[in-house]
């Protein structure tokens, strides 16, 4: 089957099965120069782009919803086609019928879209309420299945932030398979595979997986529609550059209309886009400014994209992020780099476009890229503080060269792979509850296994670790279960219909669970041991405070000492949750990341024997501490790299932020520089870092005055932020950051 | 023979330096300085006495957790302090770095130039040269020395033909002159050893760690010089970067 779109492409097995890895294996051109052949925006794009920010400062006067449609429940064809200036637009499409206009999608649960509503002075219609009275939702299902202990655990916080009220995301289509082969060659692909299940014995896997067919192509169905309403036909593959990225925009458009998942990544589109671009610009049918301006306008419409929320799930993400995640760089597997004139394009877009926390670009860093490309992204680093750096040296021996980041550093193989996404627990809670025998003096409730609080005047390091490590078994159960039912319940309520269509028929799961106050734990165990804790009882006999007395090796220094408490930990919370089977034969992940939610995890958690204060905010993801570092800025990286990606295969998430003057005197000296600390941080087999270059005094001038810094662009844990949206608290916090500076 | 590990005493120690020699740079500052310059900026490296006690051995054992980081151009700077009051230990310090192909840097103001200090500078790669003023009287008034020394050190810098950045803090209404810069031109002109001329601006962090230590800061009364001063006085500099 070789379809005339496909002219000009070297021929191989992706064109007799779906195989978009082995079509860009087979026609990419890898690029090893510098970044002075892009172009600038053109006036069209700086035209459509003045119509945006216009539309984003509405959105920011009205308090960052500009409009709901409440009687409209979001799917693929449930709105007509909007556009924001339809003369002028390259890539067309909307997620309503107006842009930046919230749909309501009620399949995850429909109290937190009434909430939603409300709290932006909303109110659901009548329509979609009595539409929703009759039917389940992901949300009814969890909480019928939800033990008390479940319900105890998510109401002492112990667990947060499981996608239990809404769309559980962090799945990537393979949205590029629309644009190669044209839905109608996927819609044949998927009948084939249902046809062949006709052979099997039918038990509970292959009913489901039966039923989950007949909707995904159902859906592809549903695409094909949705692209029609625009006036497209993606039924045969696309013919040039400006149908690959259109169509493969319209996949994507077309899962964030089904699905209101907290992350909703791209994947890795720019070297596919690629080479679409080189052979029209062969063809002499398109200009350097051109295939620019298209990747401007896809960039736009990303931006673009909104869910809706409530302001309890902001708490826990601020920023009102989407994850569009692109993954940018890496080395293929046959030593060529993935780096193409494309990956520079998508960056680029930073400056036609201005910065901006979406698409969250993600350059995957090897070693081996080539020098021209490493340069130009700590360039990008330093001018827009708007991407961050993954491990592709440490991901591709597990993940192949075809894999993608979801959400912030889950990383997947493109179509291949899905999660489980099941948010974080405690670990420092779970210490003080451990502590108390099955206390938590927060919420002032029992949980856990229950035994008397720990006696003695002073903390015993190995009696309070074997405590810990009661409670770590115990939880981890808990945790795998509570997933377990989370996830089972999504599948029958909320199937993800169309990014499942875009993914192979067998795919792999990860079920991918997380800890919060990594740090917090390692210092209190080194305070236990190096220097002299005691714990102060309340009038209930519980502890509620520590006195410490004492020095004590502090994580983020590079000492052995304190570092391999932390690494230990998160090798045993693995181990652990190994122990208890998933939903769907999914293997078990561990990611040390929090994306904002430190700050609600510290609210809820009392003092810790570290001395960190009752309430005070955890540091984000795999950071030390904030201000225990006195060693500087490399010993603080060298620390986070002895976590073994290993033990957390989701990933673990590191916020550097430097001043400009610390990096080095001259524009050229810091982006060397930047080079020289990615390239030695990930040499450390150290796997992310988000990197900000900038002072605390733009970040409390932009707390003072939010106004006069509009577009003020900062990384949090694993994606990026404008830093306007952030709650004050989630500001204050990152204001109190470390900020590496010369002194 | 004794091969009991030679040990120095150091203030501290920067993992991520970029502004003490070129690339990035592990730096450690030296305890003890026997100049009192008015702008000092770590009056707590003064006392010889003071800091940590540690063998030249197990620095560069902590100095090659970082070895991934330098790339072509990084390495080790010792600073201070004043690194040639230890120079035993700074020789030490930097032979070890050289077996482990670690590039060594020595930031220094020059003030003592004995057997000791030659032998250091052989395993010397880079030198940061402090000339602080351009006349023997400012020196005398605000250093402690005499401008003979760090200029003795320069000439001999440049018989061994050892790479030198010169530097000079810009302390406004004392060297903020256009004499004074060109005085740093025609040194760099002269002497083919130095490659670089840095001008930095005077800063006044320091004046917290002055209180409390309980000592007066003597350029209180100064003010920090303008962006504009040294962009100006930047412009007038004849640096002889390239030239080699």
């Amino acid at each position: 089957m070789v379809h005339e779109n496909w002219n000009g492409f070297v021929a191989g097995n992706w064109q007799k099965e779906i195989n978009v890895r082995d079509f860009i294996q087979t026609n990419y051109r890898p690029y090893t120069g510098d970044h002075s052949f892009l172009a600038e925006a053109t006036e069209r794009t700086n035209a459509l782009m003045k119509k945006v920010q216009e539309l984003f400062a509405k959105e920011r006067q009205k308090g960052g919803v500009l409009d709901i449609d409440t009687n409209t429940v979001s799917s693929l064809t449930s709105y007509v086609p909007g556009f924001v200036d339809r003369e002028n637009e390259l890539i067309v499409g909307l997620q309503t019928d107006m842009p930046l206009k919230r749909g309501v999608n009620p399949f995850g649960g429909i109290r937190m879209v009434r909430n939603a509503c409300a709290a932006y002075g909303y109110q659901l219609s009548d329509t979609v309420e009595k539409e929703f009275r009759f039917r389940t939702t992901h949300n009814d299902g969890v909480f019928r299945a939800y033990t008390d202990e479940m319900r105890l655990a998510r109401k002492t916080h112990v667990i947060t932030g499981l996608p239990d009220a809404y769309g559980r995301g962090r799945i990537i289509g393979d949205y590029r398979r629309v644009a190669l082969y044209g839905v109608d060659r996927l819609i044949e692909e998927k009948k084939k595979d249902k046809q062949a299940l006709s052979d099997v014995t039918f038990s509970q896997d292959e009913i489901r997986l039966n039923e989950e067919l007949y909707q995904q192509i159902a859906f592809l169905g549903n695409l094909k529609e949705m692209a029609f309403m625009y006036g497209y036909d993606i039924s045969k593959p696309a013919a040039n550059t400006r149908e690959a990225i259109q169509w493969t925009y319209f996949a994507y458009l077309a899962a964030i209309k089904e699905q209101n998942g907290a992350a909703m990544s791209l994947g890795r589109v720019s070297t596919f886009f690629d080479i679409y671009i080189e052979r029209d610009l062969e063809n002499g049918t398109i200009t350097e400014a051109e295939a620019q301006e298209l990747l401007d306008d896809f960039v736009i419409k990303l931006r673009l994209a909104r869910h809706l929320r409530t302001p309890e799930y902001n708490e826990l993400f601020g920023g009102d992020p989407m994850w569009i995640t692109e993954s940018v760089g890496g080395m293929g597997e046959d030593g060529r780099t993935l780096v193409t004139k494309s990956s520079f394009r998508i960056l680029n877009t930073l400056y036609t476009l201005g910065s901006s926390p979406e698409p969250n670009l993600t350059v995957l860093w090897s070693n081996s890229l080539p020098e021209g490309f490493k340069k130009f992204c700590a360039k990008v680093s330093v001018d827009t503080d708007s991407i961050q750096y993954e491990n592709d040296d440490v991901m591709r021996p597990s993940y192949g060269d075809d894999y993608a980041i979801a959400c912030c550093v889950s990383a997947m193989k493109v179509g291949k792979q899905m999660q489980f996404f099941g948010a974080r627990c405690n670990l420092a809670k779970l210490l003080l509850i451990a502590i108390n025998g099955g206390y938590d003096t927060v919420s002032g409730m029992k949980i856990g296994p229950q035994m008397p609080p720990l006696e003695g005047d002073t903390l015993d390091y190995d009696t309070v670790m074997a405590r810990f490590d009661i409670y770590l078994k115990w939880l981890s159960r808990l945790y795998v279960n509570t997933m377990n039912i989370i996830h089972y319940m999504h599948d029958k309520y909320a199937y993800e219909k169309i990014q499942m269509a875009l993914h192979d028929t067998n795919v792999d799961r990860f079920m991918a669970f997380g800890i919060a106050g990594l740090s917090v734990v390692a210092d209190s165990f080194s305070a236990i041991k190096y220097a002299t804790v005691r714990p102060i009882k309340d009038e209930n006999g519980y502890i509620s405070d520590f006195i410490t007395v004492g020095d004590f090796p502090k994580y983020g220094n590079d000492d052995d000492r304190v570092d391999l408490i932390a690494r230990d930990l998160t090798y045993k919370t693995i181990t652990e949750l190994r122990k208890t089977p998933t939903y769907r034969n999914a293997i078990h992940t561990l990611s040390v990341l929090t994306i904002t939610s430190n700050v609600m995890y510290g609210k809820h958690t009392g003092a810790t024997p570290d001395g960190r204060k009752a309430g005070e905010a955890f540091a984000p993801g795999a950071n030390p501490m904030h201000n225990r570092e006195s060693n500087g800025a490399l010993a603080s990286l060298n620390s986070v790299a002895k976590i073994r990606y290993e033990d957390c295969r989701d990933g673990i998430s590191n916020t550097f932020s430097i001043t400009p003057e610390t990096l080095g005197r001259t524009d050229t000296d810091r982006v060397d520089n930047l080079v020289s600390i990615l390239d030695g941080y990930f040499a450390k087999r150290a796997h992310h870092i988000n990197v900000n270059v900038l002072n605390r005094e733009t970040l409390m001038k932009a707390y003072e005055n939010p106004e006069a810094y509009p577009n003020l662009t900062i990384r949090v844990s694993g994606y990026a932020v404008n830093f306007n949206k952030l709650s004050r608290e989630q500001q204050r916090e990152v204001i109190s950051r470390t900020f590496h500076e010369v002194l | 023979m004794n091969r009991s590990p030679v040990t120095g005493h150091v203030h501290s120690i920067q993992t991520l330096g970029t502004l003490d020699g070129p690339g990035v740079r592990f730096v450690v500052f030296a305890q003890g300085c026997p100049l009192r310059c008015g702008c000092c900026h770590n009056p707590d490296t003064w006392n010889p006495s003071a800091g940590t006690e540690i063998s030249a051995q197990e620095l560069v054992h902590r100095a090659m957790r970082y070895r991934e980081y330098f790339r072509r151009d990084g390495g080790i700077t010792l600073s201070g302090g004043e690194p040639l009051l230890q120079a035993r230990f700074a020789t030490a310090l930097f032979e070890e770095c050289h077996k482990m192909r670690i590039n060594t840097c020595l930031d220094t103001s020059g003030c003592i130039l004995n057997d000791e200090v030659k032998h250091l500078l052989t395993h010397t790669d880079r030198v940061l040269l402090d000339i602080k003023y351009p006349t023997d009287a400012l020196y005398r008034a605000h250093v402690g020395c005499g401008i003979v020394q760090p200029l003795r050190f320069l000439q001999y810098l440049n018989q061994q033909n050892i790479p030198t950045t010169l530097r000079q803090v810009i302390i406004p209404t004392l060297n903020d002159t256009e004499e004074s810069i060109d005085f740093l031109s025609l040194l760099a002109e002269e002497r083919s050893c130095i490659d670089t001329v840095e001008l930095l601006p005077f800063r006044k962090l320091c004046t917290a760690k002055y209180e409390r230590m309980g000592i007066p800061f003597p350029m209180a009364e100064i003010e920090e010089p303008t962006q504009d001063l040294m962009e100006r006085l930047q412009s007038r500099l004849r640096n002889p970067k390239k030239k080699k």
